[in-house]
């Protein structure tokens, strides 16, 4: 589980995205690098969920370039995914697998190591819920599988939605050290949040600076 | 290309061409008719009957040939993502489907007296038919997302797959067909002469002025209706 | 590949789990089948000259009964958005779905099929034709099916939607499935609409997973 991982930059430049006919964010402008943290903040729909779903190329922009080392991601989006975990408001955990399974599926998927699998379910107390079917997990406990699977399958970049939602202070910790570690391997992390400081050390970037700008642009568009 | 796909010079473009359009096309409706329906000579097997056919073979012709623009605009749109282009599919989608429909509705007309029963499953009449249902499908897939655009995207890619398979269809009715042919009368064989080609082509040049015309008309619609979109989401951020 | 292998694997695994699922396709078949047996009657003739058309189309209402569930349970708990991010191709995650597709129901209609077949008087020359054709046009189902039911991920009406949108593309696989028991029922047995229904296969295989790919990235964004 723990990587060390080459220095890297990833990069947005004059991003802009338009959801439902409407723009959501214009200009915006963001870079981080090898051991640093980013911190999305704003109100609830204000375009951070969208931003990160953007970062991980799930979600198209409407203008600006997304790049990793210079290099344009959405020249093969296939290769940006292997690079970045993503955990977003759904946990991606089948009621009819126990989380071992739900694991291994993953692990499977993107060729990482099984032997991360026990390592990743110690370090957020999961351990003795190995062998349980999804179903019977709680959100909390479904989430903390979620942030499992981010920090076990071995990407440099990690994309996390409100990773402190549902977590009870002993799981907040347990997520405090892994990324902290993550961060000191050389990893990259990018996070939506509204208030906690799990990582002190992040720069921040208030998504809300860039509505006015979308609301200005999508108005000269109109007229 | 790319300046044709800005909105604004298009619709300069599309609304120079509607006076023209509407025109040719009432035009050919009032020089067309009477001659298709009154001055041409009956056919010697079906008599009267065959005027049917002046509203029928345009509108299958024009059921198929709106269906490729529909699946040319939506290609356009999904390569280059000119909203343009696919403002024109999903304003020529309806205009199709009625063709197609006007098309099948007179197919059945005509089939009473010729084969004395509404509806056969003749091998062009079941083409159209299906074409009628794609038609249906991209319609319903263009209006069931919230987001207006994905509802687009969606649709523009079903134009791509069905035109991809309505030549299998054609082809699969036709053998299917061949394989029937004891119980069914085609219309093949019916020769066209000199006297009917003449009204013919006036009708299909009134039928293809009419689809440009209300082409424009409804591209204007679809364009208001986007900036009335655009504004009331504007108008919901800032309240 | 490792990717396909995986989520193949994991989606037998379900459907294993959750076997209510192909219970209630074959249950669907069967049942379809009883009623179109209440509405022409009783007779084993009128049944026995109905019986190729019969089966074909109740299985391929069957198979359309499934597809909905094939990506919309992903897609709802958010495991689409992580398999786009895999590092997978995404034409191959629907390659990878639509096969565990076919191994779940298309294999349960072919084994129920011969059943159903009986109960509707299909004269025993008739068989090796029923089987071949379904197992050369199920494939070809599953594969459309499955660019349907990525097309309407997220949509308000999901299944009367995925209906209308499959049912003209299945139009030529019903023709040739059930024109290939037509001809053994006759005897006037040709090898045209295997090598047809060999075609469309060929051809779904490689239209439609591109087709499938385009319409998920569509619906994660």
């Amino acid at each position: 589980m723990d990587h060390v991982f080459a220095a890297a930059a990833f990069a947005g430049t004059d991003l802009s995205c338009r959801r439902g006919g409407r723009l959501v964010f214009a200009g915006l402008n963001f870079g981080i690098n090898s051991g640093e943290a980013l911190v999305l903040r704003g109100p609830n729909g204000s375009g951070k969920t969208t931003l990160l779903r953007l970062m991980a190329g799930l979600a198209r922009k409407s203008s600006g370039v997304l790049t990793w080392d210079g290099a344009d991601v959405h020249d093969d989006l296939p290769l940006h995914g292997s690079r970045l975990a993503f955990a977003g408001h759904l946990d991606a955990v089948k009621p009819a697998l126990s989380v071992r399974e739900n694991l291994a599926f993953w692990a499977d998927v993107r060729g990482s190591s099984l032997t991360d699998i026990d390592k990743a379910l110690k370090a957020f107390s999961l351990s003795h819920l190995a062998d349980l079917p999804g179903r019977v997990l709680s959100a909390g406990q479904r989430h903390r599988v979620a942030l499992a699977r981010v920090a076990m399958n071995g990407a440099q970049l990690w994309l996390l939605d409100e990773p402190t939602n549902t977590l009870d202070d002993a799981a907040l910790s347990a997520l405090q050290g892994v990324l902290q570690r993550h961060l000191q391997n050389g990893g990259m992390v990018v996070m939506a949040s509204h208030g906690d400081t799990l990582l002190p050390q992040a720069k921040t970037l208030d998504v809300r600076a860039f509505i006015a700008k979308a609301r200005t642009a999508d108005l000269e568009s109109a007229a | 290309m790319h300046k044709f796909a800005n909105p604004t010079f298009f619709m300069k473009i599309a609304n120079a061409v509607f006076p023209w359009a509407a025109g040719l096309s009432v035009l050919c409706f009032i020089v067309g008719l009477p001659i298709a329906l009154v001055t041409s000579p009956p056919d010697y097997q079906q008599g009267e009957t065959v005027r049917i056919m002046y509203v029928h073979v345009p509108a299958a012709w024009m059921g198929s040939m709106v269906y490729a623009v529909m699946a040319a605009s939506s290609a356009v749109y999904l390569i280059w993502r000119h909203t343009v282009a696919h403002i024109i599919a999903r304003a020529s989608a309806p205009i199709g489907a009625m063709f197609t429909g006007l098309c099948l509705v007179t197919g059945m007309l005509w089939g009473e007296p010729m084969w004395g029963t509404w509806w056969v499953w003749d091998a062009r009449l079941t083409s159209m038919l299906i074409l009628f249902f794609l038609y249906l499908g991209y319609i319903a897939l263009g209006d069931a997302f919230e987001d207006q655009e994905r509802g687009d995207r969606a649709a523009a890619l079903l134009a791509l797959v069905g035109s991809v398979n309505l030549p299998i269809v054609h082809f699969s009715v036709e053998w299917w067909n061949t394989l029937h042919q004891s119980s069914i009368l085609s219309m093949q064989g019916f020769s066209i002469s000199t006297e009917m080609v003449v009204p013919l082509l006036l009708m299909v040049g009134a039928f293809q002025f009419y689809y440009v015309a209300v082409l424009v008309i409804r591209l204007r619609a679809e364009l208001l209706a986007a900036k009335i979109r655009t504004a009331r989401f504007n108008l919901a951020a800032t309240g | 590949m490792r990717s396909f292998a995986a989520i193949l694997r994991r989606d037998l695994m379900l459907a294993v789990r959750n076997q209510g699922e192909m219970l209630m396709v074959v249950g669907f078949f069967a049942i379809a089948a009883t009623l179109f047996a209440f509405g022409v009657g009783p007779e084993a003739n009128v049944q026995s000259r109905m019986s190729s058309g019969v089966v074909w189309t109740m299985a391929l209402l069957a198979a359309l009964l499934s597809l909905e569930r094939m990506f919309a349970l992903d897609f709802e708990d958010g495991t689409l958005d992580q398999l786009m991010l895999s590092g997978a191709e995404p034409a191959a995650v629907v390659l990878a779905k639509t096969l565990a597709h076919w191994l779940t129901t298309g294999v349960a209609l072919l084994i129920a099929a011969p059943a159903v077949a009986l109960s509707f008087q299909l004269p025993s020359q008739a068989y090796g034709a029923l089987m071949l054709s379904l197992l050369l046009g199920t494939p070809t189902l599953s594969l459309l099916g499955a660019v349907g039911a990525a097309l309407v991920l997220g949509s308000r009406r999901g299944g009367v939607l995925l209906s209308l949108l499959l049912l003209p593309l299945y139009s030529p696989v019903l023709i040739f499935g059930a024109a290939a028991v037509e001809g053994a029922i006759l005897g006037i047995a040709t090898t045209t609409p295997y090598a047809v229904l060999g075609g469309l296969l060929i051809l779904a295989l490689t239209l439609c997973p591109w087709a499938g790919a385009v319409a998920l990235r569509h619906a994660v964004e």
